[in-house]
């Protein structure tokens, strides 16, 4: 696969609420040896539904195989995809980072999270929990500025993603 | 069978003009049960257990469909296949948990590959015990996940006539393939008070495409029309839309030779001027010759296999290609398209037949009549030897076969044979394991069609290595009065591999010889006379012998014909072994990889 063909696409996908669906739509990425960037499965606003938001790097051929082969499960009900690189998205993760921080450097920490709008989750002597929410690229420019100090652990929730605008 | 929306109407005005039938207590392994008989069930295959002991226990009390119990689960789902390929219908297996289940793996990813309908119920054990490793416990839905079209584990007995419904549809519509329920011992023995077998599937998410895009049946017709040198290449997908006849019709009005796929064959008759038989790894010389010098393919019903295509840059260079597939997934996913139809093969060929005006084409056609004279299919025939050539059996079965005989087989070189030199004039008369290659295939899938079709003459052509796969089914066909007749072609060999081997890995035979040679003899083709001291095993006289059934074994050429007329007038189920010369391979090949172009011909 040529690097510069390579995309990277959200698809979000809505689901039968049953057991063993994701594992399915899972087993259909390694069974067809296509990649997963990041997974987020949730209960939707009808608790029958569930909707995943999955990022997929790959060629068109790739992003149109995963778009027809999503299309033919059975358990799914409707497939959307988007260009990472698209306007009429709304595009989020949610990232919690524990950083190494003394009394001293903690109000340095607390005003570099101001300016990304992050929260501060937890504080101890030691240490100090961030949580963002953003794009990708927002979390990842806050995670380079706070690197300096020593981040501890991160956790990040994979994106969720939702159409600007109308409702179909 | 193509899910039709009008039909699905028609079948809704029907239900409900007569009264809604009324609810009623009902067990889950009777609603099982009843179900088959709400789908016209008329044949189910398959093998008790414990944890499938409750529907059994109903099955025998049904005198709506008849049940074949198998020797071992795979032999059942391949006759499931048969008889659905040869039927239309879905095929309908009933097994246990654990083993019972595992068992039909092979027959699952066999139907899948090969887009066959079939519903497969398994026993699970009691909902509490899953997940702690029970007797004959096994993750049975996570097992066949990739390898079913659908499946489900049954969560409740109220919500099971919705699925097995479901799975119905599923497995008959759309590109047919197999279902599997998996369903808990407690569901089976509990009660549903309230009982009525859904009248529709409820699956919001599954919408199968009838029709393809009119814009783009405009844009096929007029590629078809503009092209100078098109060219069919028709597959399964033909026989499993019940579509020959229109493909006949645009063949023959437009002027357009047909090549098929080893799934294809029959879907055209092989006896026409404009058939070119088989194309691909083991196809006719003017089939891949055609595919190479075509301006526009036509591939309908077909997949753009590995093994039709060699190397796929550089198949069919010259071509603008149409697809008509019922799997959207299908286009473009080995060959870029230049226009896709999605949908029904049937009603995409009756609309592309609304437009189709005839076709000149005959400086092509004479083209490819020239090349198809100038290459036949051709083998060393004419020694004087009383070897007997592998390629003249078939010839003979040919011969002395009736007009609607269904002919299965086993995988590898007499798979090819049988293809190549059989030939294939009627739709769903031929059983095959194309995509997976599945050996133990063919006799198993011979008697689900002898049972669907007990009066017609059905043929397993074998070699002995894959027969030996499936062998105990040998019983089932006895004790059902199943009269399949065996041929073996025998040469001693595990044949494909053998002849790989001989091919591309300098005569190194690892561990593919079965028979077995007396010390110091020279079992090589020039010696018959010490190969033919060799211990073939099993001794497939004394075998049938073994089971009550006609049984022979042929080792000399003026033999074969005499022995094959008594086999096939015989009453029950038969072996006609037959000892082929050893060392014979299957021509013309492309190798693996390489382009059409590269065909090896052995007897050039």
């Amino acid at each position: 696969m040529k690097e510069d063909t390579m995309r990277r696409h959200i698809f979000y996908v809505l689901v039968e609420n049953r057991s063993g669906v994701l594992a399915r739509v899972a087993g259909l990425f390694s069974a067809r040896g296509f990649n997963i960037d990041s997974l987020a499965v949730a209960q939707t606003e009808d608790s029958k539904v569930s909707r995943m938001t999955i990022v997929v790097p790959g060629d068109d051929k790739i992003l149109n195989q995963v778009r027809k082969q999503l299309g033919k499960l059975i358990d799914v009900h409707e497939v959307q995809d988007f260009s990472m690189e698209a306007r009429d998205i709304v595009d989020r993760e949610l990232c919690l980072c524990k950083i190494q921080a003394n009394a001293a450097q903690r109000s340095e920490i607390i005003e570099i999270a101001n300016i990304f709008r992050a929260r501060i989750s937890d504080i101890c002597n030691a240490s100090i929990m961030i949580e963002a929410t953003g794009s990708e690229g927002k979390i990842a420019a806050l995670l380079k500025m706070l690197e300096p100090y020593g981040v501890l652990e991160v956790a990040r929730g994979g994106h969720v993603a939702m159409a600007r605008g109308k409702v179909k | 069978m193509p899910n039709s929306v009008k039909t699905q109407k028609k079948t809704q005005k029907k239900k409900s003009k007569t009264s809604a039938p009324k609810p009623r207590s009902m067990q889950g392994c009777g609603i099982v049960v009843d179900a088959f008989e709400q789908e016209g069930v008329e044949v189910a295959f398959g093998y008790p257990g414990g944890a499938i002991i409750d529907v059994f226990d109903k099955i025998n009390q049904s005198d709506k469909f008849d049940f074949v119990l198998t020797r071992h689960e795979q032999g059942a789902l391949h006759m499931g296949e048969g008889y659905a390929r040869t039927t239309g219908k879905v095929g309908v297996c009933v097994v246990t948990s654990g083993p019972g289940a595992t068992n039909t793996v092979t027959g699952l990813a066999d139907a899948m590959m090969d887009s066959t309908p079939l519903v497969v119920v398994s026993g699970q054990v009691p909902s509490s015990l899953i997940g702690n490793d029970a007797f004959q416990e096994a993750d049975v839905v996570g097992i066949t996940r990739s390898v079913t079209k659908h499946n489900y584990l049954v969560q409740s007995v109220e919500e099971l006539p919705q699925l097995l419904k479901n799975a119905f549809h599923i497995a008959r519509t759309g590109r047919p393939g197999p279902v599997l329920i998996d369903i808990p011992k407690d569901i089976q023995k509990a009660t549903l008070e309230d009982y009525v077998y859904p009248a529709e599937p409820d699956l919001p998410g599954y919408h199968v495409q009838v029709d393809a895009d009119k814009e783009n049946i405009k844009k096929a017709w007029e590629l078809i029309k503009s092209s100078e040198k098109p060219l069919i290449y028709a597959g399964g997908g033909i026989l499993n839309a019940d579509a020959s006849d229109e493909l006949y019709e645009l063949a023959t009005r437009c002027n357009i030779p047909v090549t098929t796929t080893l799934m294809g064959l029959g879907c055209f008759p092989e006896d026409h001027p404009l058939a070119l038989l088989m194309l691909g790894m083991h196809g006719t010389v003017y089939a891949n010759m055609a595919v190479q010098n075509c301006d526009c393919l036509i591939a309908a019903g077909s997949r753009f296999d590995d093994r039709v295509t060699g190397k796929i840059s550089e198949f069919a260079p010259n071509a603008k290609i149409i697809h008509m597939d019922i799997d959207p997934s299908s286009i473009s996913k080995n060959v870029e398209v230049d226009v896709d139809l999605v949908g029904d093969a049937k009603i995409i060929l009756k609309d592309i037949l609304k437009l189709a005006k005839k076709c000149d084409n005959s400086d092509w056609v004479k083209d490819v009549q020239l090349w198809k004279k100038e290459n036949p299919l051709r083998y060393n025939g004419d020694d004087d030897s009383d070897l007997i050539r592998p390629q003249l059996v078939v010839e003979t079965i040919n011969e002395l076969s009736d007009d609607d005989a269904i002919i299965s087989t086993e995988v590898g070189q007499h798979q090819m044979w049988a293809a190549q030199y059989y030939t294939f004039t009627k739709p769903r008369a031929w059983l095959t394991s194309g995509g997976l290659g599945t050996m133990g295939f063919g006799l198993p899938a011979a008697i689900g069609a002898q049972k669907a079709f007990p009066k017609r003459q059905v043929i397993t052509i074998a070699g002995d290595a894959s027969l030996q796969m499936n062998i105990q089914e040998i019983a089932t066909a006895a004790y059902n009065n199943l009269p399949v007749k065996v041929v073996v072609l025998n040469n001693g060999w595990l044949g494909m591999v053998r002849q790989w081997q001989d091919m591309f890995y300098d005569k190194n035979y690892s561990t593919t010889l079965t028979s077995k040679p007396q010390p110091g003899c020279n079992i090589s083709e020039t010696n018959p006379a010490d190969w033919r001291n060799s211990e073939y095993l099993p001794n497939y006289e004394k075998l049938a012998e073994a089971y009550n059934c006609w049984g022979r074994r042929v080792t000399k050429k003026d033999d074969l014909k005499d022995a094959m007329i008594e086999c096939f007038q015989s009453e029950g189920f038969a072996i006609l072994e037959v000892w082929v010369a050893r060392e014979e391979n299957v021509f013309p090949m492309v190798p693996a990889g390489a382009s059409l172009s590269q065909m090896l011909e052995g007897m050039a």
